[in-house]
């Protein structure tokens, strides 16, 4: 599965390298898309490329470590 | 005349286009996809005559409407009241104010019957036969019932926890409603999910660019309605801000055209306290939008990552505008004193319009001797419990002429 998500990060885990420690736990391919830094905040566009529980068991860890993870996807649902 | 002037599907960060189809992401950086048309192709066709001469819906403008032939979903949708709104003026005091009134849009009483008529023809257009949604209310609503006179089937996806009537208002149309258990991050996934892997037309998902542009029609009624002139000030409710983005560049589009002078317009953001995070961008002077969790009366605007809210932020900014907020006590004064001094029944989202306007003006960041449309986009029957317990209760009598001649001295006294 390739999974597209955003990832929201905050002040305190923003100078962690968790997208190397992502690509190095987990068995799937990590590619950045778009990145950026502003007042304390940090948002990443990044593609995950593996196996499905493998993608899955990611993005829970990503959720462990406080980052907000959202799909490209954002706000399906409507008002 | 036919002839669609549409060019490609652009990514909005980055510039790149992509050939008109189902899809929404920039593969090379993310970005949101827009509809980009060749206007010089149009250049001095589309004219005031031309479309005074065609019927009075949202497609008189269907030129700049994302569809290549005929709709062929939602034909009679739009053209809905401009009231000049002169007992509001005067509680307000203010010298020039309109209601722009789709909280009776045709078929389902707001203006989610303009996007979602665009959104369906589309889809179509593309072949689809099966059409979905993931919505609070309005959308739901609009979706199932633009589907069934369209015969198309659709699936309508809802937080398990939704109020009976929202449910029941869906459910009449036959549409396959879902109710997912979870909260509201968990229902975004799923749906995102679905939307991924089921061949359908969801229309704030993969038809989402085309969707997007029906919100357009609604600012070139207003411009049309008010003779031909794009107005100083307009107040917009704002979910994911995408409709606060379509009223800038519908009254760009029209200005570019010659339609109406450029009048410098100034496009005010509305949202309620619970969840502003657009406002909240805009009073803090950043353009980061940072997510919030929703509590608030207004739910059809309770989107706490609003996917358009950057943009929005830059409209209301570049335009000279401001953006506002109020609290659930203020949305429903707002609903009341549009009910009591207009007639105008409005949901808890119109609450908001008003209550922000209100509150603009009052701080000086509206003029009062200027033209001020305010949007009224959806209808009060649909939140009745917002309201429940805030206004009076019927006066209780006997079947007798003595005790209401007493009511009514008490009514004088
Ligand atoms: C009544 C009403 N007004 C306004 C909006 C705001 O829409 P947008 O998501 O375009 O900001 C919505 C939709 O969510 C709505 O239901
Ligand atoms: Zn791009």
């Amino acid at each position: 599965m390739k999974l597209r998500v955003y990832l929201t990060f905050t002040s305190e885990n923003a100078r962690e390298p968790i997208v190397w420690k992502l690509g190095r736990d987990f068995d799937v391919v990590t590619n950045i898309r778009t990145a950026e830094i502003k007042e304390g905040m940090g948002l990443m566009g990044l593609e995950i490329d593996g196996e499905t529980e493998v993608v899955e068991a990611a993005i829970s860890w990503l959720e462990s470590q406080g980052v907000h993870v959202e799909p490209i996807e954002q706000s399906v649902i409507a008002g | 005349m036919s002839g669609s002037i549409v060019r490609a599907l652009k990514c909005r960060e980055c510039g790149q286009e992509y050939k008109i189809a189902p899809t929404h992401v920039c593969e090379f950086c993310f970005g949101p996809l827009e509809v980009a048309y060749d206007y010089d192709k149009l250049e001095g066709k589309f004219t005031r005559e031309l479309i005074e001469s065609r019927p009075q819906t949202m497609w008189r403008y269907r030129e700049l409407l994302p569809i290549d032939g005929e709709p062929t979903v939602g034909v009679q949708v739009g053209f809905t009241p401009l009231v000049r709104a002169h007992n509001l003026e005067k509680a307000l005091g203010v010298s020039e104010l309109y209601i722009k009134n789709d909280s009776v849009c045709y078929p389902t009483l707001s203006f989610k019957d303009r996007v979602v008529s665009v959104a369906l023809s589309k889809a179509v257009e593309f072949g689809f036969e099966t059409v979905a949604c993931a919505s609070t209310g309005n959308l739901a609503g609009s979706v199932s019932a633009n589907a069934a006179a369209a015969g198309l089937k659709s699936y309508v996806f809802i937080p398990h926890d939704l109020e009976q009537g929202k449910v029941l208002s869906a459910a009449i149309y036959g549409t396959k409603l879902v109710g997912i258990k979870g909260t509201y991050d968990d229902v975004n996934r799923l749906c995102s999910e679905i939307a991924g892997k089921y061949d359908w037309a969801f229309v704030n998902v993969n038809v989402r660019p085309f969707y997007a542009e029906g919100s357009k029609s609604f600012a070139y009624e207003i411009m049309e309605q008010l003779g031909w002139q794009a107005p100083k000030h307009v107040v917009v409710p704002m979910a994911s801000g995408s409709l606060c983005t379509k009223i800038d560049k519908a009254i760009k589009e029209f200005t570019r055209f010659g339609l109406v002078e450029n009048a410098g317009t100034s496009i005010y953001g509305a949202q309620a306290t619970g969840c502003s995070p657009i406002t909240r961008s805009v009073k803090e002077g950043t353009d980061l939008i940072h997510p919030v969790r929703p509590d608030t009366i207004a739910k059809s605007l309770a989107i706490g990552n609003p996917a358009d809210g950057y943009y929005a932020n830059k409209v209301i900014l570049d335009s000279g505008g401001w953006s506002e907020d109020v609290s659930d006590d203020e949305i429903v004064a707002a609903m009341r004193l549009l009910a009591e001094t207009e007639g105008i029944f409005t949901e808890t989202a119109g609450g908001v319009t008003l209550g922000c306007a209100k509150k603009l003006i009052e701080a000086g960041r509206i003029p009062r001797d200027e033209s001020i449309v305010v949007s009224v986009t959806g209808n009060g029957l649909k939140t009745l419990e917002a309201i429940e317990g805030r206004v009076d209760a019927p006066s209780l009598i006997g079947p007798s002429l003595a005790e209401f001649d007493d009511l009514v001295k008490a009514d004088k006294a």
